[in-house]
């Protein structure tokens, strides 16, 4: 860890990852007690569960790992008094690429995690939760072992947690390479020693019927951090940080063509994309102009530089605004990304500058895809392929002349015909790709039969 | 098959983590017996059925699903590449090649689910996707150590260490 190191940005702020890079800062449990460690919890232990679950509502926490759903009204779908018990799993298959948070957490500060994932335990009532760790963490692993370990030895782990009366018992489980194991319910097959085949909503909502068939939540590594600040500070006074439906802060990782990529957190809509790319990461390379930005992990739609959006903005007295902005002036929050035609996702951006040939960043991203389906749904299984067969052959010099139109064709057909949102996924990239960069696909595909002939490597 | 019984006492409190169902233990037992092991042999695929009071065809799937998990020894040495978008961008791609001319494993291209060996079987290599560190690409594990910003000169005091 850490060749990006730095000191943080002034117009961070710093709460989830105040301890990440920090001179003298160590991830063992004495390091975290002489910083406030488990205060929190044992606030927490004070309160009702269904206070926290109320706190955690007010706040307006959106989920960190990409769907930015409600965190407080996804706890609140689990029905109290249930005669199935409630299970609690912890996200950490971070694997939506371009992103690059969670890793840091886990690895520096476990504790945070752990504290967080206890409240949030004692709010839903549920007495054995798991951390689904991407298994390309083994050291993250090991380290959230020792933490578990040491946090039980505290007492604040096992039975009768600090004389509350709750019980709760977390283990680590561990991935074993397979993207689509970050979608929910796949994850819970998973977990469940299976291939992670997602399920269909309805009726498998894991709140209803997730893991072994009972009420189950599962949230990311940095929504579980998230959920103690909740408690300590009151959901009110969090929800006066970022911007409303767009509360606290978030960890955003810049990778690409910048001069300081790296993880960055800011209050939730407090910088621009251009602030971030320029002022933050210190612009594009030398001589380098900007051409285009995934803004939330690879299935985010591609932003090209010089497109302009209508961006409605509320005002206090209620009223609506329209207003017409840039590429640059786009706020960094879930609505905004949302309102220009992308998302926020999973805070993973990703920068391209002029040097870059789309139809192979298209064609990177689509061998991504085709390889990570899980082959459950035939739109899926078979588009991820074909995209990235067609992709394949425009870079061999192999392609036809109407791929680019076959090729958003395909990807139409993807979205919207799957069981789970891989489909979205897959077909997001080449959908906004070709028609924003439609020119660079047609010239490619018009170099038909100027190279090799098509072949496809994989089969 | 032989399993010693330091590991059977670990495979044992693993399973204990899974109170409700014992197939969940199915990936940390696989884990295990790999990195006993080096590779899931049919032998193994067995024995965890039976551990776990499954059908072999329950492991099996797993198995043949999850890109971890090897049905033949990897080298000594197991490197994986980050083939994804900022490492590509980054040089992923010419990380693997590389690797691959110092480490003598030919001069193939690197691609998912094919493991490149060399002819000594000291060292083997695969391209992984996304190893979620984007900001440091390109990024590759050896074994279980994770590197990063792996320029292309770094790459023979980095085989050096695991000689």
């Amino acid at each position: 860890m850490g060749s990006i190191v730095r000191t943080p940005h002034p117009r961070e702020k710093r709460v989830i990852f105040k301890n990440i890079d920090r001179p003298g800062w160590t991830n063992d449990i004495d390091c975290y007690f002489n910083n406030g460690g488990y205060e929190d919890l044992k606030k927490a232990l004070q309160m009702k569960p269904e206070e926290i679950v109320n706190e955690v509502k007010i706040s307006g926490l959106r989920g960190r790992g990409g769907a930015g759903f409600g965190c407080g009204l996804k706890w609140s779908f689990i029905k109290p008094g249930g005669t199935k018990p409630t299970y609690l799993i912890c996200n950490a298959d971070e694997s939506e690429p371009g992103t690059f948070k969670d890793r840091y957490i886990i690895h520096q500060d476990p504790h945070q995690l752990i504290e967080g994932m206890i409240i949030s335990c004692f709010a839903v009532n549920a007495r054995l939760a798991y951390i689904y760790i991407r298994g390309e963490f083994p050291e993250g692993a090991k380290i959230l072992e020792r933490a578990l370990a040491e946090a039980k030895a505290y007492g604040f782990l096992g039975k009768n947690i600090l004389a509350s009366g709750f019980d709760l018992k977390i283990y680590v489980h561990r991935g074993a390479g397979a993207y689509i194991c970050g979608e929910e319910t796949g994850l819970i097959e998973s977990l469940e020693g299976k291939r992670p085949y997602p399920r269909i909503k309805p009726p498998y909502f894991p709140a209803v019927l997730g893991l072994y068939m009972s009420p189950t939540i599962v949230n990311n590594v940095e929504t579980l951090c998230n959920v103690k600040h909740i408690v300590r500070i009151g959901g009110t006074e969090y929800a006066k940080t970022g911007k409303p439906n767009n509360t606290g802060t978030r960890i955003l990782c810049v990778s690409g063509d910048v001069q300081k990529p790296g993880y960055y957190e800011f209050e939730v809509g407090s910088i621009t994309m251009g602030e971030l790319i320029n002022d933050i990461c210190g612009g594009l390379k030398p001589g380098r102009k900007l051409k285009a930005v995934i803004p939330g992990g690879s299935s985010a739609k591609v932003l090209r530089a010089g497109e302009r959006y209508k961006l409605k903005t509320k005002q206090a007295d209620g009223t609506v605004v329209e207003n017409e902005i840039g590429l640059e002036d786009i706020p960094m929050d879930f609505d905004s990304l949302t309102a220009v035609g992308s998302m926020a996702g999973s805070g993973g951006v990703i920068v391209m500058d002029d040097s870059r040939d789309m139809v192979w960043v298209l064609n990177n991203i689509n061998e991504f895809y085709a390889h990570e389906s899980c082959g459950q749904c035939t739109p899926c299984r078979e588009g991820a392929l074909w995209m990235k067969k067609m992709t394949d052959r425009m870079m061999l010099g192999g392609g036809l002349e109407k791929d680019t139109d076959t090729l958003k064709s395909v990807a139409d057909n993807i979205a919207g015909r799957t069981i789970c949102a891989f489909g979205e996924a897959c077909s997001w990239p080449t959908q906004s790709f070709v028609e924003k960069f439609r020119d660079e696909f047609t010239v490619t595909a018009a170099k038909s039969g100027t190279g090799s002939p098509s072949t496809d490597p994989q089969q | 098959m032989e399993i010693p019984s330091e590991l059977e006492t670990q495979i044992n409190e693993v399973i204990a983590h899974y109170p409700v169902s014992k197939r969940s233990a199915t990936l940390p037992l696989l884990h295990l017996l790999q990195e006993y092991f080096g590779y899931i042999s049919e032998e193994t695929i067995v024995w965890v059925a039976e551990k776990l009071g499954l059908g072999p065809i329950n492991v099996l799937e797993v198995v043949t699903f999850y890109p971890m998990f090897h049905q033949e020894p990897v080298g000594k040495t197991h490197i994986r590449v980050c083939r994804t978008l900022s490492c590509a961008m980054a040089g992923g791609y010419d990380l693997l090649k590389t690797f691959c001319k110092h480490a003598q494993i030919g001069n193939e291209e690197g691609r998912h689910g094919h493991i490149l060996k060399s002819m000594d079987g000291k060292y083997s290599i695969e391209f992984v996707e996304c190893l979620a560190s984007c900001g440091s690409g390109p990024v590759c594990m050896i074994n279980d150590d994770f590197y990063e910003v792996v320029t292309q000169e770094k790459v023979p005091q980095l085989l050096e260490k695991y000689r």
